[in-house]
């Protein structure tokens, strides 16, 4: 799908997987440079989505980043250890809190 | 005490004081670098607020810390280095989500938020350089994962350096699919093909303006060149008038004309649109519609005045025209708005705008040619099963019923369908609901309203928004 | 379908307006056989259905009017009949829910003063509606994270809330499935009496002729009403709403001001803004005012985002209450106004279309004419 030509220097994990990554992309980059391609599952039906646009605009990318869910991945810059998991469905206060 | 007074009640006047600048612009891309430069060289005090991380604006996305490739990167490099040392306040990371234009005279207040808090201004002017949006392109299977638009493609290219590889296809049409193509196969992407479907007839529609568009004859000349190095590069080139994408969770196939092919990247894009989504929501701020570029532009002066006072646009905001003519349409601003807060005289501001509007008709030159060439592809052949809203799940089928129960527009139709009322707030969508309920209507696009934006034009969380107000 | 047809011959019943009231009466006169027009506006009209917050509420309306109280009890007893064809009609469900209906008190003034009003409305005849303390309301919702800030809620168990835009829907399919045609696009700007009617004319120079015409024109209703001979003195007030994105279940239960909709968004409101104006942007100033008491209400809700705010003019008489009138001066020709559409659409639809259609309003409405307003200065704060 995509290939990276520049080098990576961090690891993130998804869903418990260590991926690589380059400190200060995007999230969204990382993931696709990996190779991940549903980010989320929609409120409204249940299906997986990925970005569509990677600036800000479309609210398909989004995933829960250490703990806090509805996250835009393409304006979450990676730092390295960062945990990130897919987001299902709603966001979840109560479940937060727990 | 009523319900309602209980829900507004609390001090009034407890937000922190607004500090106050001469010049608000939103957007660091070439409109946006340029005003805010032009009104720094007049004395003004200039706030500038963008979404990015560094100041380029799309086409210039990163480019201060990529090596410049080609005469448009180093025309970026020098304007982000300029915007650097004009001395502007620059804040990147920040999101404006609201504008209250003052009741009378210039001078408004406008609202963002920056580092996860919500901030206000004053300010006397301000020019919107909002940049453009791709139009979507919406077919059978849009949105499964592994479809993106062109420009997400070339953003990934810009900032993280990711190139196409594998089952990798472009579909639709304009000047960025074949400018992304090249860009990538210089980087050593790899694409398995192009699907082209610009409606035919596109060089005999475009021909009548070719006279006009050798005023620039460099959009053309590179233009031919991208379609040639892509051809050379081997890649299959497919005019086709119907696509579709399939598979189970991800894409996994694409069906070009009825013949499927393995795909595990499809990039779509139909040209791109002015982003109006503050311009709109801004009350008595009107726009016209453009039916060549079929687009809701901003009614401006000659100076990018727009009808509500002290609120400017510049750029491709106000109709696509290219990064060279949003520079200087963007230091035109700059000039009317030093005009208006008496740093310049008239005559002094027209004497230097009038060799900057020679500079940008020249630019613009070419656009109706190219307009004539990739017209929007039509909404009326977009299928009733397929989604248009991706934050509802609105599909034109429903769009449709929402028209034959009487909806006239837009508004109505959000109303009886939450096409529009997701996060994103109809900027995805919005160009493709108003294209199908004026084709269900049967009438021009200037008839039908479209998506009344309304602010926060992005969102923010409650818990900023409240902090407005003072403590709780 | 460029221009609008051109629509000759007489209907029963033409209805000026397709807000949530004309919605409901034309639905119900084209329920019961009669041939019906709903005229109606552009894209862009002032349009309070718009703003409706989505309450059938009962535990506010109607204090010093009994005949409003009443009338709000009929509809609310009649509300899940109406759901069902609603939500049949429109496709998908209205969601309504009659879970009973919240109104929170943030401090002990608060609650005092609302348990003051509970009393009164006893007094006034309304069952069921109590007091709940903190952990009575703790106990009605458990898991609910309320803030420290409820001191306790008002409790109406009948009260509930349903999508109102569905709702507007589904009235707006229901009357055409019954033969009723909407005629959308311009306003009436006059009524003229004819032989066995009257005929309306409308701003794009077409014309349309009833023998009967229902004014219920929202915010403009005082115009048209002038032209048929009624004094109906209606004010716009400005209602700003905030709506987050969808959330996971977290408020089972609707307040006022503050629900979560069956689709998860948490809508927040409703100011009640009473300058005369026609405006309908939001100010941040009042937006922040709102989320601010959100907060002290459901803490939790600070990292919600807020995806949209809007504002909505409702039209408001001088007590507040509805007005509902057939003409003295222009027999047939009524108006019905009021800013419940949502809680009285099943009256609406049910025994007010059923009297326009006979001639003779009924009983409760009946007591809400406009004639009330003769010398009053304006009261009303809801």
């Amino acid at each position: 799908m995509f290939r990276r030509t520049e080098p990576t220097d961090c690891t993130i994990t998804w869903e418990g997987r260590t991926l690589p990554a380059r400190t200060g992309e995007s999230l969204a980059a990382a993931l696709l440079a990996a190779g991940i391609t549903a980010f989320r599952e929609t409120p409204v039906s249940g299906s997986p989505r990925g970005p569509l646009c990677l600036m800000g605009a479309c609210f398909d990318c989004l995933v829960e980043v250490e703990g806090a869910q509805n996250m835009q991945a393409c304006l979450v810059p990676v730092s390295p250890g960062l945990r990130v998991a897919m987001q299902r469905g709603a966001r979840d206060f109560v479940e937060d809190a727990a | 005490m009523s319900v309602a007074d209980e829900w507004t009640a609390g001090p009034t006047g407890s937000a922190p004081a607004a500090a106050q600048v001469d010049v608000l612009v939103l957007g660091a891309g070439p409109a946006g670098m340029a005003a805010a430069n032009e009104a720094r060289a007049h004395g003004m005090s200039v706030l500038l607020l963008d979404e990015n991380a560094a100041p380029g604006g799309q086409v210039h996305r990163a480019v201060e810390s990529r090596t410049p490739k080609d005469e448009q990167d180093r025309d970026g490099a020098k304007l982000a280095a300029a915007f650097r040392a004009s001395g502007t306040d620059y804040r990147p990371g920040a999101t404006l989500w609201a504008v209250e234009p003052a009741t009378e005279g210039g001078g408004g207040k406008v609202f963002w938020s920056e580092g996860g808090a919500a901030r206000s201004v004053a300010t006397q002017r301000l020019i919107l350089c909002a940049g453009a949006t791709e139009r979507p392109l919406p077919i059978p299977g849009w949105t499964l994962p592994g479809v993106m638009s062109v420009g997400a493609a070339q953003i990934a290219l810009k900032t993280a350096g990711l190139v196409p590889e594998g089952q990798v296809w472009l579909a639709g049409q304009g000047p960025l699919l074949w400018l992304y193509a090249v860009q990538a196969l210089e980087r050593g992407g790899r694409l398995a093909g192009i699907i082209d479907l610009s409606p035919p007839g596109g060089l005999r529609r475009a021909l009548p303006h070719l006279g006009r568009a050798l005023k620039a004859p460099e959009y053309l000349w590179r233009g031919l060149q991208w379609q040639r190095r892509v051809r050379r590069a081997g890649v299959a080139v497919t005019v086709a008038r119907a696509l579709r994408a399939e598979g189970e969770g991800r894409l996994a196939r694409i069906v070009v004309d009825g013949v499927a092919h393995p795909a595990d990247l499809l990039l779509l894009h139909d040209g791109v649109v002015p982003n109006t989504q503050v311009t709109r929501a801004i009350p008595g701020c009107v726009h016209g519609w453009d039916p060549v570029q079929a687009c809701w532009r901003p009614g401006l002066d000659l100076w990018g005045n727009t009808a509500v006072a002290g609120v400017m646009v510049a750029g491709d905001s106000a109709g696509i025209g290219g990064a060279r003519a949003a520079v200087h349409a963007g230091r035109i601003a700059a000039l009317e708005a030093a005009r208006a807060l008496g740093r310049i005289t008239t005559d002094e501001r027209d004497a230097r705008a009038g060799p900057l509007r020679l500079l940008r008709d020249r630019q613009l030159a070419p656009r109706l040619f190219l307009d004539a060439m990739f017209p929007p592809l039509p909404p009326a052949a977009i299928a009733d099963e397929v989604v248009l809203c991706r934050c509802e799940e609105v599909t034109a089928g429903r769009v449709r019923q929402a028209v034959a129960l009487g909806c006239l527009g837009a508004n109505q139709t959000k109303a009886f369908t939450r096409a529009g009322m997701g996060p994103c707030q109809g900027r995805i969508c919005g160009p493709a609901v108003h294209g199908v309920i004026a084709a269900a209507r049967g009438v021009a696009g200037g008839e039908v309203d479209p998506f009344r934006t309304r602010f926060p034009t992005k969102p923010l969380t409650l818990g900023e928004l409240a902090a407005l107000a003072g403590p709780l | 379908m460029s221009s609008p047809p051109s629509h000759t011959g007489l209907f029963d019943v033409a209805i000026i307006g397709g807000g949530m009231v004309g919605s409901a009466i034309g639905y119900g006169c084209a329920e019961r056989g009669a041939r019906v027009a709903v005229l109606d506006e552009g894209d862009v009209a002032l349009r309070a259905a718009r703003g409706n917050f989505g309450l059938v509420w009962s535990q506010s309306k109607g204090d010093g009017m009994p005949a409003y109280a009443a009338w709000t009890r009929q509809s609310v007893a009649l509300w899940p009949a109406l759901a069902e064809r609603a939500s049949a009609l429109a496709g998908r469900d209205v969601q309504y829910r009659a879970v009973g209906g919240l109104t929170f008190c943030l401090d002990e003034a608060e609650y005092a003063a609302r348990a003051h009003f509970v009393q009164r409305m006893h007094n006034q005849g309304q069952q069921g509606l109590v007091m709940l303390d903190r952990r009575q309301l703790q106990d009605l919702m458990p898991g609910c994270p309320l803030g420290p800030a409820v001191r306790g809620a008002s409790y109406q168990p009948a009260d509930g809330h349903v999508d109102p835009l569905t709702l507007l829907r589904g009235l707006q399919a229901g009357m055409r499935a019954a033969g009723g045609v909407h005629l959308p696009g311009a306003a009436v700007e006059a009524i003229d009496p004819i032989a066995g009617g009257y005929r309306l004319r409308r701003a794009d120079g077409s014309e349309v002729s009833a023998q009967r015409v229902v004014i219920a024109a929202g915010v403009l209703t005082t115009k048209l009403a002038q032209m048929v001979g009624l004094d109906v003195p209606v004010r716009p007030v400005r209602g700003q709403n905030i709506v987050t994105e969808r959330l996971a279940p977290i408020l089972p239960l609707p307040a006022s001001a503050i629900r979560q909709t069956g689709d998860g968004t948490v809508q927040i409101g409703v100011t009640s803004e009473d300058d005369g104006s026609f405006a309908t942007g939001t100010t941040v100033d009042a937006l922040s005012r709102m989320a601010g008491r959100a907060l002290r209400v459901l803490p939790v809700l600070a990292q919600a985002r807020m995806v949209r705010g809007w504002a909505a003019l409702r039209p408001m008489t001088p007590d507040g209450f509805p007005a509902y009138a057939e003409s003295t001066t222009h027999p047939g020709a009524f108006v019905a106004t009021c800013h419940s559409g949502v809680t009285l659409a099943a009256v609406h639809a049910g025994p007010l279309a059923g009297a326009i259609l006979t001639g003779a309003l009924p009983e409760h409405a009946r007591d809400l004419h406009p004639d009330r307003f003769v010398g009053m200065t304006d009261v009303s704060s809801h």
